[in-house]
């Protein structure tokens, strides 16, 4: 059985930057585009890296500003100065 | 960036700092005595401290997130008004959706921050009495920012004018009212486990993103933003619901079977309530994202199926007539689009039968049910309203006892067979829809032999007066023009103006 | 174990048949015919005799299907409270037995509702 982790944020502004630094870190994900969001979904396992984030915003990125931007998510969450994680045991 | 300015705390750390150590152990008064409703359920807590926040959010870093939320909110919703924002929607019907959701869904979430305000005081552990405190303001901000942003259509369409008051008279809005009724007047642990992990974590998927995306698609400007604003909230009150339960679940084994039949009884609740928004996804969005039956495969079986194989390892199953429940996607909006239209003559939004290109639309997407059953009589229905005799159905329904909704679902063996369950209870009878909801009331009658039932309480003389006329002017509706067929509406003569103007210009 | 509560927890129901001014609550569904939405609910009085129920109640209720008059009401199987029911046409409703809050299925053999789909 599939054990899909996700998250889905915003189509907007603030959250292009950390669409495109989940593609880049998480290479097995599927970008899924509706209306006004984007879901991503990936096997039993995601990351948000700060650092890659920064990287494509060219400034500071507090990875609680994932707030204004996400929608929902699937999945347990550890969260760290550095990144945000999604997972489920396995 | 080498350079960057080094935080003095790392965020564990912080955490940790901003949430503990705030509670002690009382000494003149007994703890039991100061903390009296976190043990009568049976749920058994050794250790408090091990409550861990995934989302770590400190009382400051909430507040200045939440201010940077309001304000891009707030922004758009005063463009949104500026601008006849209202002109842009794809069709007026999509403005009922609008309706159902201000009068059923707005004063829940008030009902909700009332919840989280009790429980935020009734927890004996600092950890999650902080989480309870921070969703209590969020419960009360969706009500506020909802009610603004829903606030300009109401200068134009009908049946935006009484919200809270039609949710505490009206006959469809005792559904979700009993709903969170039955939550609140629950034990702090159930409260949440009903709440933050049933209708948060399992379900609010299934609620609020296929919905406010379809927003999107119809030109909504302002649902869209408050339901993104509002879902951002929830992000993090679905990792509260999942805490919570692991919480319990990790503490003691014994609290196992009670959180076990929680799930049951709040996942099967939750997918009754959840029937108001299956019409609304199929039925009520001119334009149309996915149907209900995608929705529930995509955030039920899908997302729902992963998080119950990680509670396998608690002793945790699927919530019972889940099976079930995943069969009635292929039905529910159907059966509650057909019950809103025998009774749209008493209700607060209108109904229509869909277009053909609609039609075609939910035949495609459900190539097992709808030509067999639902699209025939749809048809019959449209041509009696062509001539001039649009039905309405004459007597009041049968309720469930437990979800309050006329008793409308059939069952999944024979779909043209409606499902009945009773039980026996101090010698009188009571009427369920459902197994889930006979099993509801079964296992706690004495709570729901007190269900306030729209249409007993008609009968009984407590709802304005004998006729439907009296009844409908107690809820408030200013009659001929919140209810009927939106065919004829004085919404949709507005709405056909407006599109004249529009050509002509 | 009737509720789960912090002490003592006992109310009187909200629907005991002495709150509806001398009738008492039938709910009636007529299978097979899903143009109406739901089963129906009415207060009768409890004298009422079967066979005004059908007369009198019945086409107020079901009137607008265009079933409705094609029904045989001598073929017409019903059951009360889930248990097949002849009914006495000539005795009130209590002494066929229906009680507050019964409920009373009736099957129309041969009529299957509109253009077949049992609406």
């Amino acid at each position: 059985m599939s054990r899909k982790v996700s998250i889905t944020l915003q189509n907007n502004d603030d959250a292009r930057p950390i669409i495109e630094a989940i593609e880049k870190d998480n290479p097995d994900s599927t970008v899924n585009i509706y209306p006004a969001m984007v879901k991503i979904d990936c096997e039993g396992r995601l990351i948000v890296k700060q650092e890659t984030v920064e990287a494509l915003l060219g400034r500071e990125w507090d990875v609680q500003e994932l707030h204004l931007s996400i929608v929902s998510m699937a999945g347990n969450v550890d969260e760290e100065d550095e990144y945000f994680e999604l997972s489920w045991n396995l | 960036m080498a350079e960057k300015r080094k935080k003095k705390l790392g965020i564990k750390q912080r955490y940790s700092m901003l949430t503990r150590g705030l509670s002690w152990e009382t000494t003149y008064q007994d703890m039991d005595k100061v903390f009296p409703y976190d043990k009568f359920e049976g749920i058994h807590i050794h250790d408090w401290e091990a409550w861990e926040d995934p989302f770590r959010l400190t009382m400051d870093a909430y507040w200045k997130f939440q201010s940077e939320k309001e304000k891009k909110l707030y922004a758009v919703i005063d463009s949104f008004a500026q601008n006849n924002g209202h002109l842009g929607i794809t069709d007026a019907r999509y403005v009922n959706a609008i309706k159902l959701f201000l009068t059923g869904i707005s004063p829940a979430e008030y009902q909700a921050a009332r919840g989280f305000t009790h429980v935020g005081r009734q927890f004996r552990g600092v950890g999650p009495r902080v989480a309870c405190q921070m969703q209590a303001i969020d419960e009360l901000r969706h009500a506020q920012t909802q009610i603004h942003s829903m606030s300009h259509y109401n200068k134009y369409f009908d049946g935006l004018h009484s919200g809270p008051y039609m949710h505490d008279r009206v006959w469809y809005l005792s559904v979700p009212k009993s709903f969170f009724d039955d939550a609140r007047t629950a034990g702090p642990f159930e409260f949440l486990t009903s709440i933050s992990f049933a209708f948060e974590y399992v379900l609010t998927n299934l609620l609020f993103v296929p919905f406010m995306s379809g927003a999107a698609f119809n030109g909504d400007m302002a649902t869209v933003t408050f339901g993104f604003s509002a879902q951002s909230d929830e992000a993090r009150h679905m990792t509260l619901g999942l805490a919570v339960i692991k919480f319990m679940l990790e503490q003691d084994e014994r609290n196992i079977p009670i959180v076990q039949r929680w799930m049951d009884k709040w996942f099967w609740r939750g997918t009754r309530l959840l029937t108001l928004v299956a019409m609304m996804m199929d039925y009520m969005l001119p334009k149309r994202v996915m149907s209900w039956r995608e929705a529930w495969d995509i955030y039920f079986t899908e997302a729902g199926g992963a998080l119950f194989k990680d509670l396998e390892r608690y002793g945790i199953r699927p919530p019972k007539y889940a099976d079930i429940a995943t069969k009635e996607a292929e039905h529910l909006s159907h059966q509650a689009w057909h019950i809103f239209y025998n009774y749209t003559h008493a209700a607060a939004f209108h109904t229509w039968v869909p277009e053909k290109e609609e039609l075609d639309w939910l035949s495609e997407k459900y190539p097992n049910t709808f030509d067999k059953y639902y699209r025939p009589r749809l048809e019959y229905l449209d041509k009696e309203e062509k001539a001039g005799r649009r039905f309405y159905n004459d007597t009041l329904p049968m309720l469930c006892q437990v979800c309050q909704i006329p008793m409308g679902y059939t069952e999944m063996d024979d779909p043209t067979t409606i499902s009945f369950q009773s039980s026996e209870y101090k010698g009188d009878k009571y009427h369920t829809c459902s197994l889930g909801c006979k099993d509801i009331f079964d296992y706690e009658p004495e709570k729901y032999v007190q269900a306030w039932l729209p249409v007993h309480q008609i009968y009984q003389g407590n709802c304005g007066g004998p006729e439907i006329e009296d009844v409908l002017k107690w809820y408030n509706f200013n009659l001929g023009a919140d209810n009927l067929d939106y065919s004829g509406s004085p919404d949709q003569k507005l709405w056909n103006e407006w599109q004249a103007h529009r050509k002509k210009a | 174990m009737p509720v789960t509560s912090i002490g003592k927890y006992e109310f009187e129901p909200l629907d005991k048949v002495e709150n509806f001014h001398g009738n008492q609550l039938t709910y009636i569904n007529w299978e097979k015919h899903l143009l109406f939405c739901a089963p129906v609910c009415l207060p009768l009085p409890p004298e009422m005799l079967f066979s005004t129920f059908i007369k009198e109640t019945m086409p107020g209720v079901y009137g607008k299907h265009p079933d409705f008059e094609k029904i045989n009401w001598d073929e017409v199987t019903w059951t009360l409270d889930q248990v097949d029911f002849i009914p006495d046409m000539a005795a009130s409703l209590k002494e066929n037995g229906l009680g507050h809050k019964s409920l009373l299925r009736f099957w129309t053999p041969g009529l299957n509702g509109i253009e077949g789909s049992h609406s």
